[in-house]
């Protein structure tokens, strides 16, 4: 059965024809049925959320428009604050944290009348790619259930592959929603740096992170889009300009937009992943739209860049887990020992390592060979991606170079954990827009998501593509 | 730029991310982190000469707000989630080695 979207589940709560209540009982009973073997969710708050959807039912009754996600079930990735709510970004050490405010995207997304399912799991604290990183055990991919939904986001987007929610938030420093996305067979956006306020993420690098939204629609992503987007004074990267209007364009269709092909693509997705992007590729061109040839040299050391910078302001967001203001304390004699005892007990294995390599590469002595020429690196990424988007409108790519793999399938070796990223990470390096569309299926039919990227603020034409593939890939 | 790195230097890491590690630990992550500089070596082919850092993609700069007081968090409610408070404060243990 197709899910319903939230685009008809809002126009059926605000006409009458549909009660926000028997919406969010629908998604109870599959979380019933399905969250023990799934487990999307760090926390289910149901009767929070039957309170809510009662009360979106009355305020239509009265005659009130309760706004745009009117009764539409939406799960929060659980490193977004939640006034009393816990929020744990899957670590022990934010264990029975409950914040004392809400995430502004919480706060605009409860004022366009949406009914909040749950906090989901994650890569503790949105490190990872698989969400095997979780203190709290891993997520499974709901289409096989022997394989990981990706990550770090993936308790959203299995949320909303399993139709738990109709709509999820996650976050992205690297790929953590548009990798979960195309594992998951959801869509998923990374907007423009600064077009999502941050006001309330729990910060894991704050040079990368993004908030955006999983759905099952391009069209749901605009609507999700318009409501979580435009300038907040809480959040000093806000870009001061309005919320997005994206919506009106998706019926324009691709004649004459320019799709570039990354002739120097970094090698190593899988053929079956190589041919779905050739039929979008060839998809778009019977649609109207030109393919054209760019190079990207510096995209293959945005690995390395990334690795550096994103460990680098980790280590420095994350000495706040301290143990004095807030989650868990290991009791010691002084301070110093406190920290330390309170932080390894606290933190898992991969959010060490990343402390650790971030400690190293901004350390006396090493500044200047890592981070430093980590910096220069993004800007030679800036400057290839500058020169591409001069001939091409949209750059598409795949999203993930594989289908979903195995869970352990990646070992021991968080190298190869991190070649995951490859494809997602040089948009975050620059702060341009991305987006996964589901488009066919590869490996053991599987699902495959092609990655559509675009110029700082170029949501509108990103969107024009995504919704001309989605209607391809039907 | 081919650092090896040493025990030591994780050993020192460590003490300066604040968290203790057993020898095994410092093995492991001494192992991995040499395994992750290695491939980050990738850029030492990289002429970044004349290259101006980017250390974030949307310059924006001095993002000022009026001087006019806001409401701010309930602080029982913020105290209320740390693991010790006393007098209206968080309470840590000693600082100075010595206990007050």
């Amino acid at each position: 059965m197709t899910p319903r979207t939230a685009v008809d589940t809002a126009a059926g709560v605000r006409s009458g024809s549909l009660r926000a209540a028997d919406v969010l009982e629908e998604h109870l009973a599959r979380v019933a049925a399905r969250e023990a073997e799934i487990h999307a969710f760090n926390l289910v708050t149901q009767d929070a959320a039957r309170a809510r959807a009662a009360d979106i039912d009355r305020r239509v009754a009265a005659g009130e428009d309760p706004g745009p996600l009117a009764g539409v079930t939406i799960a929060l990735k659980d490193n977004l604050c939640t006034r009393g709510v816990p929020t744990t970004c899957s670590s022990r050490i934010l264990e029975g944290w409950k914040p004392p405010y809400d995430a502004s995207v919480v706060e605009r997304l409860a004022a366009a009348g949406a009914v909040f399912v749950g906090k989901t799991n994650l890569d503790e604290f949105a490190m990872g790619s698989s969400t095997e990183n979780s203190a709290f055990g891993p997520t499974r991919n709901p289409l096989d259930t022997s394989r990981v939904p990706g990550g770090s986001s993936g308790g959203s987007a299995a949320a909303v592959a399993a139709d738990f929610a109709t709509v999820a938030i996650g976050s992205d420093t690297g790929g953590s929603i548009r990798q979960p996305a195309a594992l998951c067979g959801v869509v998923g956006v990374k907007p423009t740096y600064g077009a999502v306020s941050r006001y309330g993420l729990i910060a894991f690098a704050s040079s990368l992170d993004q908030i955006g939204p999983f759905t099952h629609t391009v069209e749901d992503a605009a609507l999700l889009m318009e409501v979580i987007s435009g300038h907040d004074a809480r959040d000093s990267t806000s870009i001061p300009q309005p919320a997005m209007q994206l919506r009106q364009e998706l019926g324009k269709g691709v004649e004459g937009l320019r799709i570039g092909r990354i002739t120097d693509l970094p090698a190593g997705a899988d053929p079956g992943i190589m041919a779905c992007l050739d039929a979008a590729f060839a998809a778009l061109e019977a649609q109207g739209a030109s393919v054209v040839d760019v190079q990207v040299p510096a995209f293959t050391y945005g690995l390395t860049a990334y690795y550096l910078v994103a460990p680098a302001e980790a280590s420095s967001n994350l000495a706040r887990y301290d143990g004095v203001r807030f989650g868990m304390r290991v009791e010691a004699p002084d301070t110093n020992a406190m920290y330390s005892a309170t932080r390894a007990a606290g933190f898992g294995d991969e959010v060490k390592r990343r402390i650790m390599i971030g400690t190293y590469a901004l350390s006396a002595g090493y500044f200047d060979a890592y981070y430093g020429k980590a910096l220069k690196i993004r800007r030679l990424i800036a400057n290839d991606f500058a020169a591409a988007y001069a001939k091409a409108d949209v750059l598409l790519t795949p999203t993930s170079p594989t289908v979903a793999f195995e869970f352990g399938s990646k070992g021991d070796n968080p190298l190869a954990m991190y070649l995951c990223d490859t494809y997602t990470i040089p948009t975050n390096l620059v702060g341009h827009p991305a987006m996964s569309v589901p488009f066919g299926t590869a490996e053991l039919g599987l699902p495959a998501g092609v990655q559509i990227m675009a110029p700082t603020l170029g949501e509108p034409v990103m969107f024009r593509v995504a919704a001309a593939l989605e209607e391809a890939a039907k | 730029m081919s650092v090896h790195i040493t025990k030591v230097d994780v050993a020192k890491v460590a003490k300066l991310a604040r968290l203790d590690m057993s020898e095994a630990d410092l093995d492991r992550y001494t192992e991995q982190l040499a395994k992750m500089l290695d491939h980050f070596e990738d850029i030492d082919a990289l002429d970044l000469s004349g290259v101006e850092p980017m250390s974030q993609p949307f310059p924006l700069v001095n993002v000022m707000r009026p001087d006019v007081e806001q409401p701010t968090l309930d602080r029982d409610e913020v105290l209320a989630m740390a693991p010790a408070a006393e007098q209206h404060r968080f309470r840590v243990p000693s600082i100075l080695g010595i206990d007050l």
